[in-house]
Parts: structure tokens; C-alpha cells; sequence
């Protein structure tokens, strides 16, 4: 039988809604409104996991999402899976199931633990000194380590939830909705501004919300009972929209933020069909307010990690919130006065408090005397020195501290217990604050890090900003909202405000102990184990970067980011090395603040919509005739059409004979388009290509070489004169858009006198390219008023025609080495005009072809492939091209660079024919090519960049470049692959009819 | 995620831009007069400032066309932006 420590109906919870919900296989009941930890503390399970390195037993420390050990798996082996959750944040519905992750076998057994016994022999840098080295055993340890360590499993099958990504713009954005939160949230909707107020919770108010005492009252009401109120008018406000469990995860510059909203979670699974689990909120707000609270700080003393240790403001809130008592026997250990209001709360529950630790010696707090009046003990200088039981803690030792602090004297008390809840102080939540590139400066009198520097027009109010006390917070936050909000007025001007609690704190990073350091477990960072002793080890080894100190003894490295024990590391540093607190600086925090899901990071973009894709107008009828696609930059192109039982290789072959024989038909629609106009349209083409352009005559076409400035290849095409003033640029399909925003550059910073307009047209065309001995005859049948007479119509031409009444250029331009027509025509009636080619072509056998066999075809006519024969280090000299660089010009873009001492090196990698010895032998692409094997090492010369078996001419032909191959014509080399050194021959680039016959034919 | 005011369109989100390097470096008008070094000058070298940085950027997604703009590297601020063959209104 387990107990149940429920105490008394809690704020958040609905007693009349039971849920059953599983924790590590065994049923457990609580009710609608409890998290998972409260679920599991009203049953008396403290004990959820074993922490990282040790395998030290671990329970629920604190109530929200700085939580460092309660982390678990959810629905282990189904597709909904999730490691690494929160306990503290999971809100409980029918069929939960949860489970301990981080150990093995299981929580109450836990093989790992044995490191807790050779701790000794983990020390600070353990994974870093024994198992860096040798790098060869890495592989075996590796699996050990990640077996034993076993921080969750990721699901094996797809995600079957839906995310979405929401764009927000906003006036005033505030984060948190604690008091201070809600007052800005208020105060900004009423004075007009459109207000986005966000909280991770799913109900607003924070900590305020639950402080129903007399000794916190505002405008002669519990504080609680004020906020409420206030509260339920800020939910009418037209101008305010409030998102609840809704986690800022992230504050980039200029006020960017991304926020994860938290839709279905708390759904029982059956309900979230068809809904929206996950929304990544992108929110740019011109102000942001951050109102994000504080984090109460631990307390570092030995073995001060025990299942049953919490945060006293957990224990606070999981009495006032869930009705949940976390022990029978408490006792609180504390630096400040927030004990003594945990202390209150449970007085006013009836729950059992044992005594009260307090660093602090004689103290004038009316909290204090409060608690003294029910006739508590309460050790007045003293410290916690030692705590005990295994799985649960049952007993403390406490001495009192010397005068300075340093060191305990007296005698040692025991005291039992099955709770302890310590309260080291605040800390203030910068961590979204220091992501936008906030500055934090270091206040002195209680030691905390607070804003200082606003990197954009940002304010933090509340305790986030070091106002810790209800009077402070009053007084501060409307006269900060005024000057930021630039508003004469709050609602918030002359509250009457009752705030008891006493400030001081007495503050000691690390406590003394009666045991030497080095004999002591003083947790600072709790998920990764790291302790005080380990960051001393650091130091005397020599560290001295916080930054350093953080990676060598991974404080602060988990999934929690350090939000407990950084602070108490970076004060033991301070104290140790003797720096300042403020000159030492914090350890950065980076985004997400809590973990975000894959699945809320990539939202809609998965499956077929993980990359867009563009289709040519023709892509139905190439998808009706079976082609296999090729993704070419974002375009799918038609890569090659199988016809039964054909593979690649084999529809290539066919492909390729029949474009040769007859005629063969390609979909060139890709090709970058663009329409370039103006009376310096002339001018400006000399300028971007290698070759001269003026004298080129309208209705004439001519193939262009593009540089980079630094001299290589940067793309080509064939340009067509349209008119006077008018010409049609096309681009390879890859780099259209780069050429065109190239050519914008030169035209709008460099070149601003041209008059030149430049469109880019890829869209608006389809072109559709019949190639072959057969091709005239096809395309005189489809245009049949046009004059293809080869007089009228020479290769290198154009002409303005009609397909009926639809306007359409064909271009006689080849990129296969065969007599070839391109027909461009609107886009709508590409794939009629495709349609009506096929038809013509029938008894030509014409053949449809994709890009591979386009490929092969070029590489018998040893045309280039820019980004593939090329690859940004080649010039055109190095590609055999010299006749296609002007030597008259005087410029053009890369003109210059071609004539530096490394471009007219005579060495350099040049592009080659490379034929194999044994015909049939096909080399692979990005092979090594070299001279001699058995030198060592072996030089290599270069590598082969494209490589078939040609139909055509019954042989294996390759391109690739090679160190000097310019002057190798005729040589033999080595193809060195791993089974056999295949013989080579260098030869011309041009396979195939180098003559030009067959394209003038 | 800047928020850049791009001189034809105004405000627009970063994402709608593309950064180009360093600004006010003029293409030599007889590129064929220089030096290997001198061109190289202009071909390679480029500054990279932590503080005020003068650059180059496209509204590539908007209006397409090319400006400058004055930023801050040290903390993104960016202080002005200005058309192509416009001075610089900061030093
Ligand atoms: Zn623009």
C-alpha cells in the first residue's frame, strides 16, 4: 500500500477527476490538474531516477522546468515516445505512462550504481583522461559508457503527430504571467498596444497566485485573492491575446523569439486526432518584456541530493497548487526568509514540520516568529553537515557555523526526517535576457546577476530583474512600465502593500563541512553529477575560463542547462581562485531554454513537403510514360524512361542510339531563361561573357562562356539575338538563379550607366528539344509554315513562328553534337506542343529522353557540363576552350585573373578525353588518375569527371582533368581502383564528330 | 534575425535578404593596367571588423535590389542603410 500524502484540495486540482496513469509499469492514480510529480508525490514516490555518472538515486527536486533529475520517458516503445521530459511539466491524463529513464535494469536496482562506490575513481575529467586514449579502445568504452549512461531512447518510428510553425507580430510581448508579468500585460493592452502575454504553465499567475497569508497582502487582500482578480479582467482585453503552456524557448536580436505552445500534450492520446500537437511560435515583437521570475537556488552540502530533498518553493507550491504534502516529517534548511513562508503554508495544512535549519543567526523576520509561535524548532546558525538514506532521505546532521562561515563547531545533532526542503536564495531567470545579448552586472549585497545592458528594446521586471519581495515589485514594476511603455499612468500608483518577509541572506556558496572536501559528495550540478570537489580539482589543475571550468567538469552541460548549481559554481570559483563574481562573468546560456521536440523544430516541412520541388510543364506526361526523376537543383527532371524490365544502363543505350539514329525528344525546360533588354544590351554581354557579342546578328545564336572574377567557369549557355536591343540569355538549370542575381550585381553596383534590364523568365517557357538525323522532318511537320530549309535556317539560328495562333521561337541550337530544334513556347502549352512532337516523330521511332542520356550524348561530343567537368578552379583555358576568350576585348568579368602567375600555370589540372584500354571497361566518376603506382606516396594527377559506355561508338569514353594534360595527348596512365589498375590513354574531349558534319547536316 | 529597412521597400525580415560582402569596393576600371598584387588587392582581400562594418546586401526576396548598410559586428546593431553610389551617412 502506498500512502497518500494529498492534504487538502489544491488550487489546480479538480478532486471529482480521477486519472489513472502508469509510472514505470505500475498504476498510480491522481487528478485532473496534477503534474506528474505532484501525481507521484501524493503516492509517496520520490525515488524517479538514477543521475548520470554515479547512479546516484534521484527524486523530484523542484516544481517546474529547471527540474534536473526527474526526467523520463513517455510512452516507451510507441511512436509517440518522448525522452527527456520533465516530470515536473507533464500534466497527467488518462493512460500516461511513464517511465524512469537512466537506469538499468531498473530504478530500485540499478547496476550503474556501483560507480557511486568508485567514485573515487571518477573524478572531474574522467571521460576526458581515461578514454580519450588510446583513441583505438574509444569504440569499445563508447558502447559501455552510452549502455550504462542510457539518457533515453529516441522512437523508432515516424512521428505521428502534426507541428506547425506560426508567425506573430506583436507591439509588446510579455513573458511570464506572474504578478509582475500580469501588470505589464495589463497596463500595455490598456494603453493600447496590441499584447501577446505567454506563460509555460497552464495557468497564469505564478508563485503570487498561491500566497494566502496575512503577511502578504495588497490593497487589504491576500495577494492571491488580488491577482486573481486581476486576472480575470485582463482575460476581457480586446488588445491582449494570452497563450498558456507556452515556452519561450528562444530571444534572438532585434527582438525575434521562438516560443513552443504546447497544444495536446495534456490530452488523453485518443483525443489529440487530428489536432495540432506542437506550435513553434516565431514572434517578432517591437518591445519585449520579460517578466520570466526567479529560480530558487539549492543549497551545496554533502550528500545533498538524496530522493526527498526539494526546493522549499517546491514544497510550497505542491501544497498550495496540487494539495500534495512531500514528506511527514519536514524539516527546512534555509538562508533567507522563503522557508519561513513554505513553514507557513504547511502550519496552515496541518502538515508536520520537524524543525527549521537556518544559516542566518539572529534574524528580525515576522515570518520567523510566526512559525516560532506553533512552537517550531529552529537552529539559528547552523548548517546542514551530512544527510542519510539510500533511496529516501531519513535523517540529517546539522552543526552550527563558525562566526565567518568557513567552518561548523559544537556538536553534531541528528535529526530524522523524510523531507528537506532547502532555499539557498534566488536566482533571477536571465537566461532569455542573455541570449538577446543582454549584458548582467553582479549585485553584491545578495549576490545575485541581474540585467544591466539592453541589447534592443527590451525591459525585465519582477524577480527576474532582482526584485525578489512583493513591496519591491509593486513599487518597481509600474515605474519601470511608465518610462519603457512611455505612459503618464498605471492602475498600479498608489497600492497599500503588505510585505513581511526580511532580505537578508546569508550566502555560502559551498558550506563547511566537518569532513575534508575531498571525502564529500556537495552536488552543484545534479544531471551531470558534477561536484564541488570536482570544480576545485578543475582549478588546482590549472583552469580558469569559467567557460573551461563548465566543459571540464560538465557543470551545467545537461539538458537543464545548470539552472539550479551554476551560480553555486561560479561562487565556488570565485572563492577558490579568488576573482570577483562580477569579473568571472556567467557561462552562456544557449537556446532552447527548455528542450524542444524534432518534430515542433521541422512542423510542416516533412514527407514530401521536407524541400519544394518545381515541375516542368511537361512532368504529367513524363510521369504517365514512367520516367525515373533526377532532382536538379530544386527541379525534378526526367532522368531516363525505362521501358519494361530495362534498367538504367540499358534504356541510356537505347536512348542514346536512337537520338543518333532518328530522332530523340527532351524536355529542356529547366534551363535558366532570361530576357535581357535595353540599348547597352550589346555592351553588357561583352562584359559578362568571355567572347564578343556586337557583331553577333539579330536572329543569331551563339554559345557564351561565364567567369567568376577570379577567372573559372562559372556557367554557360546559348544567348539568342532577338532584336536590336533585345536578347534571351539561357542558363544552366542549377545556376539560373545565381547567374541572375550575378548579373544584377555587376548591373546595379558596378555597371550603373548601362541601360539594360534583365527578367528572369525560366517560368514562362517551356522548350521542348528534337534532336537527330529525323528531327527537320518532325518539326516541319508540327510548324508546317516555317521555312527549315537549311539556307533559311542554319545551325546557330532563329526564327519567330506559330503553332497555330500561339507564338513560339525555335532556336536550331545542340547541345548533343546532332542536327537539333528547341521549340519555346508558354508554359500552357508545352506539353501540347511535346504531345504533338511525339506524334510527328511516330514513324521515326522517336525516342523520349532524360538527362542521363542527354549527358552521354554531350560527353561523346565532348561538351562540358559546368559543376561537373568543372568545379570553381577551372578556367577555360584548363578546359581546351581558348577560342572561346576574346583576346580583343579589353575587359570582361574574369578577364583579368586569367593572366595571373597561378592561372597561366602551365601544370595546372586541364580537361582531357581518357579512353580504357579494354573498350568495355567504364571508368567511375571521381576515380584517381595517375602516372605511377608504384611511387610513394602516389602522385595523383586528377580525377575523371564524367565517364559512359557510348552506343554510338561502341566504346567506353571518359572526360577528366589532369595535372598538364593538356600536353599529354597520346599517353598512357592509371586508373588505380581498389581491385585492379585499369590502362588509359589520353586522347581529344571531342569523341565524336569533330567535324560538325552531323549538325550542319 | 535582423530587421532591416531595405531603402526601397522599408522594414522587412532577414530572411527576405542576402548579405554580400564587404561595401565600397570599386571594380577597377583597366582591371589590365594592374599588378598581380594590385589585383588581388581587389579580387581577395577583405576586411572583417569587429565593430562598425560598411556591407553590401540584397532585398533578394522583395524588391531585388542591392544597398548598403552600416553595422554594428559587435552587436549586430545596424546604424544606417543607404542606396548603391550614395556616401556613407556614418564614418
Ligand atoms: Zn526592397
Amino acid at each position: 500500500m502506498t500512502k497518500n500524502l494529498r492534504v487538502k484540495t489544491g488550487k489546480a486540482i479538480d478532486e471529482t477527476y480521477r486519472i489513472l496513469f502508469k509510472f514505470n509499469g505500475k498504476t498510480y492514480y491522481g487528478f485532473k490538474g496534477d503534474t506528474l510529480s505532484s501525481a507521484l508525490l501524493a503516492n509517496d514516490v520520490h525515488l524517479v531516477g538514477r543521475s548520470f555518472k554515479y547512479h546516484r538515486p534521484r527524486g523530484i527536486m523542484t516544481a517546474g522546468s529547471e527540474e534536473p533529475n526527474a526526467i523520463v520517458q513517455l510512452h516507451d516503445k510507441s511512436s509517440r515516445t518522448e525522452p527527456n521530459v520533465r516530470a515536473t511539466e507533464v500534466e497527467i491524463y488518462d493512460g500516461l505512462e511513464a517511465s524512469s529513464q537512466n537506469c538499468w535494469p531498473n530504478v530500485k536496482f540499478d547496476i550503474g550504481g556501483i560507480n557511486n562506490f568508485l567514485s573515487p575513481l571518477l573524478p572531474a575529467g574522467f571521460y576526458y583522461k581515461t578514454f580519450m586514449w588510446p583513441a583505438s579502445f574509444w569504440k569499445k568504452y563508447e558502447y559501455l559508457i552510452r549502455k550504462s549512461a542510457g539518457l533515453g531512447k529516441s522512437p523508432t518510428e515516424p512521428d505521428p503527430d502534426v507541428y506547425e510553425h506560426k508567425y506573430i507580430h506583436c507591439d509588446v510581448l510579455v513573458i511570464g504571467s506572474g504578478i509582475s508579468g500580469i501588470m505589464a500585460a495589463k497596463t500595455a493592452a490598456k494603453s493600447g498596444f496590441k499584447t501577446l502575454l505567454v506563460d509555460e504553465k497552464p495557468n497564469l499567475g505564478g508563485s503570487t497566485i498561491y500566497q494566502n497569508s496575512d503577511y502578504f497582502k495588497i490593497n487589504n487582500q491576500n495577494s492571491s485573492s488580488w491577482l486573481e482578480k486581476e486576472i480575470n479582467e485582463i482575460k476581457k482585453l480586446k488588445n491582449l491575446e494570452i497563450r498558456i503552456r507556452t515556452s519561450v524557448a528562444a530571444y534572438h536580436g532585434y527582438n525575434f523569439l521562438l516560443a513552443r505552445e504546447n497544444l495536446t500534450d495534456h490530452l488523453p492520446v485518443e483525443q489529440r486526432k487530428d489536432k495540432t500537437r506542437h506550435k513553434l511560435l516565431k514572434i517578432r515583437a517591437k518591445k519585449v518584456i520579460s517578466a520570466t521570475g526567479s529560480i530558487e537556488r539549492p543549497m551545496i552540502f554533502d550528500n545533498n541530493d538524496r530522493p526527498g530533498i526539494l526546493l522549499s518553493s517546491a514544497i510550497k507550491r505542491y501544497v498550495d497548487f496540487f494539495g500534495v504534502a512531500c514528506g511527514e516529517k519536514n524539516i527546512l534548511f534555509t538562508n533567507n526568509d522563503s522557508a519561513y513562508e513554505t513553514a507557513i503554508t504547511l502550519i496552515q495544512k496541518g502538515i508536520n514540520i520537524e524543525a527549521i535549519v537556518d544559516n542566518r543567526e539572529e534574524v528580525d523576520s515576522k515570518l520567523l516568529y510566526e512559525v516560532e509561535k506553533n512552537n517550531i524548532k529552529i537552529f539559528k546558525g547552523y548548517t546542514v553537515t551530512d544527510t542519510f538514506g539510500y533511496k529516501r532521505i531519513n535523517k540529517i546532521s546539522i552543526k552550527q557555523l563558525s562566526k565567518d562561515g568557513q567552518k561548523v563547531v559544537g556538536s553534531k545533532i541528528n535529526l530524522s526526517c523524510d523531507c528537506l526542503g532547502v532555499s539557498g536564495g534566488w536566482t533571477p531567470a536571465v537566461h532569455l535576457f542573455t541570449q538577446s545579448g543582454g549584458k548582467l552586472k553582479f549585485r553584491e549585497d545578495d549576490q545575485v546577476f541581474i540585467p544591466s545592458i539592453y541589447p534592443s528594446d527590451q525591459l525585465s521586471i519582477g524577480s527576474c530583474n532582482g526584485d525578489f519581495t512583493l513591496d519591491e515589485i509593486l513599487i518597481n514594476t509600474p515605474r519601470s512600465l511608465k518610462e519603457f511603455l512611455n505612459i503618464k499612468n498605471t492602475e498600479y500608483e498608489n497600492l497599500e502593500v503588505i510585505s513581511s518577509a526580511n532580505k537578508s541572506k546569508r550566502n555560502i556558496w559551498l558550506l563547511p563541512s566537518d569532513k575534508v572536501l575531498g571525502k564529500t559528495k556537495s552536488f552543484v550540478d545534479y544531471q551531470n553529477d558534477a561536484t564541488a570537489k570536482d570544480i576545485k580539482l578543475a582549478l588546482r589543475e590549472g583552469f580558469r575560463s569559467i567557460e573551461h571550468v563548465k566543459r571540464y567538469t560538465t557543470t551545467g552541460m545537461g539538458t537543464d542547462q545548470g539552472k539550479l548549481g551554476n551560480m553555486h559554481a561560479l561562487g565556488i570559483i570565485s572563492e577558490t581562485a579568488g576573482a570577483k563574481m562580477g569579473e568571472l562573468g556567467t557561462t552562456t546560456f544557449r537556446p532552447p531554454y527548455t528542450p524542444l521536440t524534432f518534430g515542433t523544430i521541422v512542423g510542416r516541412n516533412v514527407g514530401e513537403y521536407f524541400d519544394i520541388f518545381r515541375k516542368t510543364p511537361i512532368h504529367n506526361w513524363h510521369e504517365k510514360n514512367k520516367a525515373e526523376f533526377e532532382n536538379v537543383g530544386q527541379w525534378k527532371r526526367a532522368w531516363y524512361y525505362p521501358k519494361e524490365n530495362e534498367n538504367m544502363h540499358q534504356a541510356v543505350q537505347r536512348e542514346s542510339k536512337a537520338a543518333r539514329e532518328s530522332a530523340g525528344i527532351l524536355d529542356a525546360s529547366t534551363l535558366g531563361k532570361i530576357d535581357i533588354q535595353g540599348t547597352d544590351a550589346s555592351e553588357f554581354l561583352n562584359r559578362v561573357y568571355t567572347n564578343a557579342w556586337s557583331k553577333l546578328a539579330i536572329g543569331k545564336c551563339r554559345y557564351g562562356l561565364m567567369l567568376n572574377e577570379d577567372g573559372m567557369v562559372y556557367d554557360d549557355g546559348v544567348t539568342t539575338r532577338l532584336g536590336e536591343n533585345r536578347y534571351i540569355m539561357t542558363t544552366t538549370t542549377g545556376g539560373a538563379a545565381n547567374v541572375m542575381g550575378k548579373l544584377e550585381d555587376y548591373l546595379q553596383t558596378e555597371w550603373p550607366e548601362l541601360d539594360v534590364y534583365l527578367t528572369s523568365v525560366t517560368d514562362h517557357f517551356a522548350t521542348v528539344s528534337v534532336c537527330g538525323p529525323n528531327s527537320k522532318k518532325i518539326v516541319s511537320e508540327v510548324i508546317p509554315d516555317l521555312d527549315f530549309s537549311d539556307e533559311s535556317f542554319p545551325h546557330m539560328s532563329f526564327k519567330n513562328a506559330k503553332i497555330g495562333k500561339i507564338n513560339c521561337r525555335v532556336m536550331r541550337i545542340s547541345f548533343t553534337g546532332e542536327h537539333s530544334y528547341e521549340i519555346n513556347i508558354q508554359s500552357n502549352y508545352g506539353k501540347s506542343v511535346w504531345e504533338k512532337c511525339i506524334e510527328a516523330g511516330k514513324e521515326y521511332n522517336i525516342t523520349p529522353y532524360g538527362t542521363e542520356t542527354m549527358h552521354l550524348l554531350r560527353a561523346e561530343k565532348g561538351f562540358i557540363i559546368v559543376g561537373q567537368d568543372t568545379d570553381a578552379t577551372m578556367t577555360p583555358i584548363d578546359l581546351q576552350m581558348d577560342w572561346i576568350v576574346s583576346k580583343k576585348k579589353y575587359d570582361f568579368i574574369g578577364k583579368r585573373s586569367l593572366y595571373r602567375s597561378d592561372t597561366i600555370r602551365e601544370d595546372r589540372k586541364q580537361l582531357v578525353g581518357l579512353l580504357t584500354e579494354d573498350p568495355n571497361e567504364v571508368l567511375e566518376e571521381g576515380a584517381q588518375i595517375v602516372a605511377d603506382v608504384n611511387k610513394s606516396p602516389i602522385e595523383m594527377l586528377g580525377h575523371i569527371t564524367s565517364s559512359y559506355y557510348s552506343p554510338n561508338l561502341k566504346k567506353s569514353i571518359a572526360l577528366g582533368v589532369v595535372k598538364g594534360g593538356k600536353n599529354m595527348m597520346g599517353q598512357k596512365l592509371i586508373i588505380p581502383m581498389e581491385k585492379k589498375n585499369i590502362n588509359v590513354t589520353v586522347a581529344d574531349p571531342v569523341f565524336l564528330d569533330k567535324e560538325n558534319k552531323r549538325l550542319n547536316a | 534575425m535582423f530587421v532591416i529597412n531595405c531603402p526601397f521597400c522599408g522594414e522587412r525580415e532577414h530572411s527576405e535578404f542576402k548579405a554580400g560582402g564587404e561595401a565600397h569596393i570599386v571594380r577597377p576600371k583597366q582591371p589590365t593596367e594592374l599588378s598581380d598584387d594590385e589585383w588581388a588587392e581587389y579580387l581577395f582581400m577583405r576586411k572583417n571588423i569587429k565593430g562598425i562594418q560598411f556591407e553590401r546586401w540584397n532585398h533578394a526576396h522583395g524588391c531585388r535590389k542591392w544597398f548598403n548598410m552600416v553595422r554594428d559586428t559587435s552587436n549586430d546593431e545596424i546604424k544606417a542603410v543607404y542606396k548603391m553610389g550614395e556616401k556613407p551617412p556614418i564614418k
